[in-house]
């Protein structure tokens, strides 16, 4: 009977990780106490907000204030070894020869017929150190690609808290929370900062378009970080905020993210939802003179051959209804694609979005293009075709987001 | 430009028979064509060797069963020396404690030593067995079916495919499909009676393959066997003179006629990539060999993860090809002895043949199951060849050679193989030994090579002689890799010839002539 009993609650305790539905992130006692509107949704498994008290007030806290945003989730591999760089050179579309230590790339990496895994950050911490950041989950793929590399791969995402501190104050909340040297810190940059007896790494990078930095600390460390910037940036604005304020920022921002505007190819179980860098907006980032890369012969080939059939656009669309997973037509009629992210945009003042669509539209052909917002007005849509034209990303271009020295609001 | 480091059309890396025959195919079609051996004899694992003092003996392979009629005919095998008559054809023995049962002629043409219904069944299967094997033979000599893209002659080739099992007959062709993954061992049960006959045929299908009689998709080793020819009749076998080293020495002299260069001790150290293209080779010597073409006869996972590298292809290529299987299941066993021995019950016309220890489908199945945790079978079951019976060059006078391949003698054998093989050549000894009594005693010399003996020598890893299981899930075009399956690989100019390709492995020569015929059609 009492070896039952044992037996019963070693188990529970072993499985006990089921209880918990959506884990915590370091930063959780905070989150919580924050969270007043209690909106969470689930991100990569932990509980995150998609908004803490006011949606629009956490985005205009990005644009007129400082924004700080829990980024721990974010899935983060730790890659050293005398042939990081070789191995993340195969590994990724950029040439990883060229990003200097202490430099932050943007980059993607592809399956072998060229179609994107994931897109993400690397950070180069030291000529045999990385850290590389992502959506999605890649340990297997990033082991068996280790393959012939003296190379260690390793997943630090629950070891490593993140925050995103993003807005025109972030500069000046790092400097007086005693970050010496922050400012030193261009587009890009990162260094590594003591805090509470131990390294953090600062970033100046951002999901956001505007001036920002991420900070990433030991886990055991980041709730001493959070009250740290917290205190600092009391007088200058700074405010905790939920992921629908990000994802407008970012959208203004011009940036993509996996799995909302593009289906990453582990993901896509139709063959007509994978997509080549060039098909997404990453075609800059192929190097088809570095040594070889994952994807490398699908990519050219298809380049070679004009089978890339999509292409992602910037669109504004007239009017002020956000056209949020319209239809995108071309002389009204013909359907040649989908608006994956819009809105009205507060900075831009114009009606933008994302789409993809089907080459030869968006590419040679971008006239005469609509898309059809469903308005829902009191238990009835009310069916609206908006002209549609294509421009430039980022839709919105902050010269302090590049500004040296940083600005100080 | 020194003269060393002249150009050449293509490299083929490996003289085994594969590389041979794709060698002297490309030099046919006008190609300057450089062939490197890593060994100092070329003929690979169809060599005939000296394995004691006067005795000789074909190194892995030891019976002719497949070589495929368009390599004797592109190559003129003939005019080089190679000549199969009907009367070469030797029979398969079953030797049974109840007295040996023999096939005679092109595989069991006539039945001996069986009932009159046991014939007549035979011969009702063996009809059926060579009618659905036909249906599978032209795949042999074709690339297997491109699902990203078909031409216009591989779709006709297919449409072929499907014409013939129409014209099986409604209930033919269910038949076919029925027994396609079937096991071979559930077949023999609702056929035959005679555990002889089946014994036989249980250890035919699944010689070579790491499979039991009742491993599901067993049969369709024995359509791999069967769908081979030679000398123009399915099934036939012959035992060449001078060993398998003869045909290899024909195919050497077609390649030498047709312009090969051939460099034996010439060990590949590392393919050339150039931005994707496969430019050349360094030899380890460090001698740098470029050509427009390289053609790797060796084994896939050799030239891919160690003569190209891991880094110059993508990572589900790599997965891909590091799970190719290849864990070798048969040894090789060769015998110097003082005189014939004597099989009981056999005949003289049948000490020629092959003889086979394999007395029913249920002895078979039970050699193999040690094999799947590690173990060899304690009862080995074999097929064994007296080849200097009809060649006495290979042996002293008086003296004779006895060739066998044995199952089950597993690659990743528990023990090791070091501590295994005194052990493993006692079972075989013990099972000779109750079929030619006496045998024993005459032993001058043995030489076992287990897998691990034949992935060292014959550069095979895994001791495989297929260079890859040849099951359903690594045939076709899921061979070598699925994707990758037409002879061509990631790495432009870079083609794969050997037995790890399609169709696979024993001494036909057709991975080596697609491969050739695949260059030919992409440069027309």
């Amino acid at each position: 009977m009492n070896r039952h009993v044992k037996i019963k609650s070693a188990r529970s305790a072993a499985q006990s990780h089921f209880r918990t539905l959506r884990l915590g992130t370091p930063f959780q006692p905070r989150i919580d106490a924050l969270g007043l509107k209690q909106d969470w949704y689930s991100w990569a498994g932990y509980r995150a907000p998609h908004s803490l008290w006011d949606e629009e007030l956490e985005y205009f806290a990005i644009r007129s204030q400082a924004a700080l945003f829990d980024i721990s989730p974010m899935t983060k591999y730790r890659i050293e070894g005398p042939d990081a760089e070789a191995y993340l050179d195969r590994v990724t579309l950029r040439d990883v020869t060229k990003l200097k230590p202490g430099r932050v790339h943007y980059t993607a990496w592809c399956d072998d017929e060229g179609f994107v895994l994931d897109d993400g950050t690397l950070f180069r911490l030291s000529s045999t150190r990385f850290r590389l950041c992502s959506q999605e989950r890649h340990l297997p793929w990033l082991l068996d690609s280790a393959i012939g590399y003296e190379v260690s791969v390793e997943e630090e995402t629950e070891a490593v808290a993140g925050l995103a501190l993003q807005g025109p104050t972030s500069f000046a909340i790092l400097r007086d929370a005693g970050f010496a040297g922050v400012e030193r810190l261009k587009i890009f940059d990162l260094a590594e900062f003591a805090h509470d007896g131990a390294t953090i790494t600062i970033s100046r990078t951002g999901f956001t378009g505007d001036l920002g930095y991420e900070l990433f600390v030991p886990a055991d460390k980041a709730l001493s970080l959070w009250d740290r910037l917290m205190a600092a940036g009391e007088l200058r604005g700074i405010r905790a905020i939920g992921y629908t304020a990000l994802n407008r920022a970012r959208l203004e921002a011009g940036l993509i993210v996996a799995n909302a505007d593009f289906t990453a190819s582990e993901h896509a179980i139709r063959a007509d939802r994978l997509r080549m860098p060039d098909e997404i907006g990453l075609g800059f980032m192929v190097d088809p003179e570095k040594g070889h890369f994952n994807g490398r012969r699908a990519i050219l080939e298809a380049r070679a051959r004009k089978k890339l059939h999509h292409v992602l656009v910037g669109l504004e669309i007239e009017g002020n209804i956000p056209a949020e997973h319209a239809i995108v037509y071309y002389r009204k009629s013909h359907e040649v694609g989908l608006v994956s992210a819009a809105m009205w945009s507060p900075m831009a003042k114009r009606n933008i979005a994302l789409a993809s669509l089907q080459r030869p539209y968006g590419d040679t052909i971008v006239d005469d293009l609509w898309v059809e917002i469903y308005a829902m007005r009191e238990l009835q849509y009310q069916k609206l075709m908006k002209k549609a034209k294509v421009v430039p990303r980022p839709f919105i271009k902050l010269d302090r987001r590049t500004a040296n020295p940083p600005a100080d609001f | 430009m020194t003269s060393s480091d002249l150009n050449w059309d293509a490299i083929v890396i490996g003289g085994g028979h594969n590389g041979l025959v794709a060698a002297a195919t490309l030099a046919r079609s006008g190609r300057k064509v450089l062939l490197l051996e890593a060994g100092n004899e070329i003929g690979g694992a169809a060599r005939t060797e000296e394995f004691a003092p006067g005795f000789r003996v074909s190194a892995v392979a030891h019976l002719l069963n497949r070589l495929h009629p368009d390599v004797m005919k592109t190559l003129e095998l003939e005019r080089h020396g190679l000549k199969v008559e009907r009367g070469d054809f030797v029979p398969s023995v079953a030797l049974s404690k109840d007295g040996p049962l023999v096939l005679h002629g092109a595989y069991g043409e006539v039945l001996t030593g069986a009932s009159p219904s046991e014939q007549s069944a035979w011969k009702e299967l063996r009809a059926q067995l060579l009618r659905y094997a036909g249906i599978l033979k032209p795949f042999l000599s074709r690339r297997p079916p491109d699902l990203g893209g078909m031409s216009l002659a591989e779709m006709t080739g297919l449409g072929q495919t499907a014409l013939a099992l129409k014209k099986l007959g409604k209930e033919d062709m269910r038949d076919f499909l029925r027994l396609l993954l079937m096991n071979v061992y559930d077949l023999l049960d609702e056929q035959l009676s005679d555990d002889r006959l089946k014994g036989l045929l249980a250890f035919d299908a699944t010689l070579g393959s790491h499979l039991g009689p009742r491993s599901p998709t067993s049969l369709l080793g024995l359509y791999y066997r069967l769908a081979g020819e030679i000398g123009g009749l399915a099934g036939a076998q012959i035992q060449p003179k001078g060993g398998m080293g003869a045909v290899v020495d024909a195919i050497r002299s077609a390649a030498e006629k047709a312009g090969v260069m051939i460099r034996p001790v010439s060990p590949v150290a590392k393919v050339i990539v150039e931005k994707g293209h496969a430019v050349g080779v360094v030899t380890q010597k460090g001698e740098t060999l470029r050509a427009r073409t390289v053609v790797s006869a060796i084994n896939p996972a050799t030239t891919i993860l160690d003569l190209v590298g891991p880094r110059e292809v993508d990572t589900g290529f790599l997965r891909k090809v590091k799970n190719i299987r290849m864990k070798g299941d048969a040894a090789k066993l060769h015998l110097a002895l003082d005189r014939p021995p004597q099989f009981t019950g056999v005949d003289a016309a049948g000490h020629k043949g092959r003889l086979v220890i394999a007395p029913s489908p249920d002895h078979v199945e039970c050699a193999f199951n040690p094999s799947k945790y590690g173990e060899f079978s304690p009862e080995p079951v074999m097929e064994i060849t007296l080849p200097s019976l009809a060649d006495q060059s290979l042996a002293p006078s008086g003296a004779c050679v006895l060739s066998a391949v044995v199952q089950y003698a597993p690659y990743a054998l528990k023990q090791g193989w070091t501590a295994g093989k005194p052990h493993f050549l006692k079972a075989i000894m013990a099972q000779l030994e109750a079929y030619a009594p006496g045998i024993g005693a005459t032993v001058r010399h043995a030489e076992l090579l287990t897998p691990a003996d034949i992935e060292a020598r014959y550069r095979m890893p895994g001791g495989h002689w297929h260079h890859g299981e040849l099951q359903a899930d690594q045939m076709l075009m899921s061979r070598p890799v699925s994707g990758w399956s037409g002879y061509d690989t990631p790495l432009e100019g870079l083609f794969l010839a050997g037995a790890g390709s399609h169709p696979g492995g024993g001494i036909s020569g057709a991975p080596g002539l697609n491969a050739a015929r695949r260059i030919i059609a992409m440069r027309a």
